[in-house]
């Protein structure tokens, strides 16, 4: 058939399943817009016109996370490809599937510091799993089932194709290809090793002290029913990495919550007395671990990750597992129940010495002098919120608050900038999942730094009918920054005040959303069960002292098992 | 002039010929703070697709991260590491050496028999001497001669090949 290269990338898209764009259009993605509006006109698409590039990329990651499906988010040349960039490395760090279209100049125009050129491709290698330029209409079928096959295959990662604007206006014979040959992509296998598995459950089984740290790949390869049947049937208590939220029901008997920086006590404390650890997609980053050569020294270590780069790159591995997280635990429960498993509904004595350990913190979060507790926030907006309620951070404070205090029960319903620690993310993401699950109730759970390098996007979210619920937790600084200077730096502050600007609530009204300002924990909770009725997004300031601090903390470069609690 | 230490890293890469593959293979190495020493790109015996031969130094551990990312990259076909003791390396060398009298001349057309090389150009103040074979030979080649003077130097990088077993255990053939 014959058909430009715009409308052979749309019905390509089409044929993805792809329902939802995230864009903003510009000169050289005038002929593709075009071609959307056909697909709009139809009903086939839905167009979410976004006010920054940055937003449209942490969209598509936000719709991503909470669907599972891939996310596509399209800018124009030059400045709007740049724009994308924090959004694609965000979603490069935690492993999620976008797709972004970007427009370029005219092929006969690359490479002559064209108006609105810039080298995308080059800048963005780095950055995602793979980047295309295709040079002609025909190449256009292929290129987008291929895009859409490595964002999604073995670890997902964001894909970019850069489309010339000629590319997209030529007409050319297309044929759409049912799939497609990538002789240099070889997704690992899915099915473990079975001798590895062997090995693992002989470790487990042999163990005293066995914990397992589930990460984002449990929620990723959707092995959270898994995980749970393993963690029953061995009775092993579970940490999580901040990515792992909801690899498991956070209010498990057996779950001790986040490890990690800012993890809860009671996991720290769990983690650096295991004599094995099930490692479960996760990668050992520097923030989760603390120092790698005290992990290494007492417990035995599995690693089950889909990447086999991960294993050995940050901690040494007893049993490498290189495998998808769902068909390793079913595979690693297989290979137990052969063996003889611990009867049921026996306690260990770890199990006990765990069971303690979580009754010896459990006040602890919330401690300190009157005011506002941002812990207390969380947990008033936990009891407030359906189970399968979707929140999405900042980064910064607001985020660790989240992250040690809010109790997440299903996969995809945390939704937080991990590796990479965009400030600004949780706002965008948040209008993201809502568009992926709108009969959810979808909260961003942000600080004021954070939700001020984002907020115009308010207008997207008002516009387009995408209401979600914004808690700016304001401490009126950039309140990480400020907490390790006074922490590290002797008190010494330096540019984080961030002068009780601006009035959110008027903010809010300013782009057509509701604003409400809150002074005690009782407004709070009125304020939020008032957002969950409201059709329109709700901006709810909660000013706190900027004292208020993040703890527990493990600091830079020390070990899980120095922890403080201020 | 730096020797092929057997410390020094052979990577191979058997690659997609297309535009922009090279930047992605060097850039993933550059991130990783590896200096590399040589790198040579060139046809395979499958149409399509290029090798590329690398020499680096650097530590064990960060070389293995470096061979697994690779193996990632969607237009990386397949990577390997070779062993420098057991591999056949190969590089050419054009030396362009000051050659002011018939004494000095006569000196080096000596060294170039030796070394067996061959002299590809030559002036009344000159001679360019084409000289190929393992690394070290070509280094220690360059040391005898720089004492007349070497004006200009190009060297490709080595190519490498690990060695075939004498056993009939299996073939090192890489297949795509």
């Amino acid at each position: 058939m014959k058909m430009s290269g715009a409308k052979a990338l749309v019905e390509a898209l089409k044929r993805e399943g792809v329902k939802v764009i995230f864009g903003i259009p510009g000169g050289a993605t005038l002929p593709l817009h075009d071609a959307f509006r056909d697909a709009l006109d139809e009903g086939e698409l839905t167009y979410i016109l976004g006010r920054h590039e940055q937003c449209v990329a942490h969209m598509a990651d936000g719709y991503a996370r909470a669907s599972g499906k891939v996310g596509t988010c399209t800018a124009t040349s030059g400045p709007g490809a740049t724009n994308l960039v924090t959004g694609i490395a965000n979603a490069y760090m935690d492993s999620s599937p976008i797709v972004a279209i970007t427009g370029q100049v005219p092929k006969l125009m690359i490479g002559r510091d064209a108006f609105q050129e810039a080298d995308i491709i080059g800048i963005t290698t780095p950055i995602t799993k793979y980047t295309f330029q295709p040079s002609s209409p025909s190449e256009i079928p292929s290129v987008i089932k291929a895009a859409f096959h490595i964002a999604s295959m073995g670890r997902p990662g964001p894909v970019l194709i850069d489309l010339p604007r000629d590319v997209q206006t030529e007409e050319e014979e297309i044929d759409f290809p049912e799939k497609v040959e990538l002789r240099g992509f070889k997704p690992p296998p899915r099915n473990p090793h079975p001798l590895q598995v062997k090995k693992a459950a002989e470790l487990l089984m042999k163990a005293e002290q066995p914990i397992i740290i589930a990460g984002g790949g449990v929620i990723s390869s959707g092995a959270t029913k898994e995980l749970l049947e393993l963690v029953e049937a061995l009775m092993i208590p579970v940490v999580t990495t901040l990515m792992g939220k909801g690899a498991i029901p956070e209010n498990h008997p057996l779950c001790l919550g986040m490890i990690g920086m800012h993890g809860r006590g009671e996991a720290n404390a769990a983690i650096t007395k295991a004599d094995v650890i099930l490692a479960v997609g996760m990668r050992f980053s520097d923030r989760s671990v603390g120092r790698f050569d005290v992990f290494e020294q007492k417990a035995k270590i599995i690693h089950i990750d889909i990447d086999p780069a991960e294993i050995g790159k940050n901690v040494k591995v007893d049993v490498p597992i290189v495998a998808d997280s769902k068909s390793a635990l079913t595979a690693i429960k297989e290979a137990l129940s052969s063996m003889a498993t611990r009867k049921a509904g026996e306690e260990s004595h770890w199990v006990k010495r765990i069971k303690e350990l979580k009754e010896q913190f459990k006040d602890r979060y919330e401690a300190g002098e009157a005011g506002i507790k941002p812990a207390r926030l969380v947990k008033i907006l936990r009891k407030l919120l359906p189970r399968d309620s979707i929140l999405t951070t900042g980064v910064g404070q607001n985020q660790m608050w989240a992250a040690i205090n809010f109790e997440v029960y299903e996969p995809r319903t945390f939704i937080t900038s991990g590796g990479l620690g965009t400030m600004g993310f949780g706002f965008p993401a948040a209008l993201g999942a809502k568009v992926a699950k709108p009969d959810k109730v979808v909260v961003d759970f942000d600080g004021d730094g954070s939700f001020l390098m984002t907020e115009q996007d308010l207008a997207t979210s008002v516009s387009q009918n995408i209401p979600v619920i914004v808690v700016v937790v304001n401490n009126s600084s950039l309140g990480m920054v400020r907490q390790w200077q006074d922490l590290m730096f002797g008190r010494r502050f330096m540019a984080i005040d961030l002068k009780r600007l601006p009035d959110f609530v008027k903010l809010a009204e300013a782009f057509g959303a509701h604003g409400v300002r809150v002074g005690s924990y009782e407004e709070f909770e009125g304020a939020v069960k008032e957002a969950m009725k409201m059709e329109v997004t709700t901006v709810i300031d909660v000013p706190v002292s900027p004292d208020e601090k993040v703890f527990p903390m493990v600091f830079p470069g020390r070990g899980l098992n120095e922890v403080t609690w201020g | 002039m730096k020797a092929i230490a057997p410390s020094k890293h052979v990577v191979l890469a058997l690659v997609e010929d297309k535009p922009g593959v090279l930047h992605r293979v060097t850039s993933l190495i550059r991130r990783r703070g590896f200096n590399i020493d040589t790198i040579t790109v060139g046809a395979t015996e499958v149409k399509g697709i290029s090798r590329i031969t690398m020499t680096m130094m650097g530590d064990e551990k960060i070389l293995e991260q470096v061979v697994k990312q690779l193996a990632k990259l969607i237009d990386v076909v397949k990577v390997s590491r070779l062993k420098p003791e057991a591999a056949v390396m190969r590089e050419l060398a054009m030396v362009k050496i000051h050659t002011p009298n018939t004494s000095v001349r006569a000196d080096v057309m000596q060294f170039v028999e030796i070394f067996r090389g061959h002299v590809v150009d030559a002036s009344p103040e000159s001679l360019t001497i084409e000289l190929s074979g393992d690394p070290e030979k070509i280094d220690a080649f360059l040391d005898i001669v720089k004492r007349y003077g070497i004006k200009e130097l190009a060297r490709t990088g080595a190519i490498a090949m690990q060695r075939e077993k004498t056993s009939s255990s299996g073939s090192s053939k890489i297949s795509v």
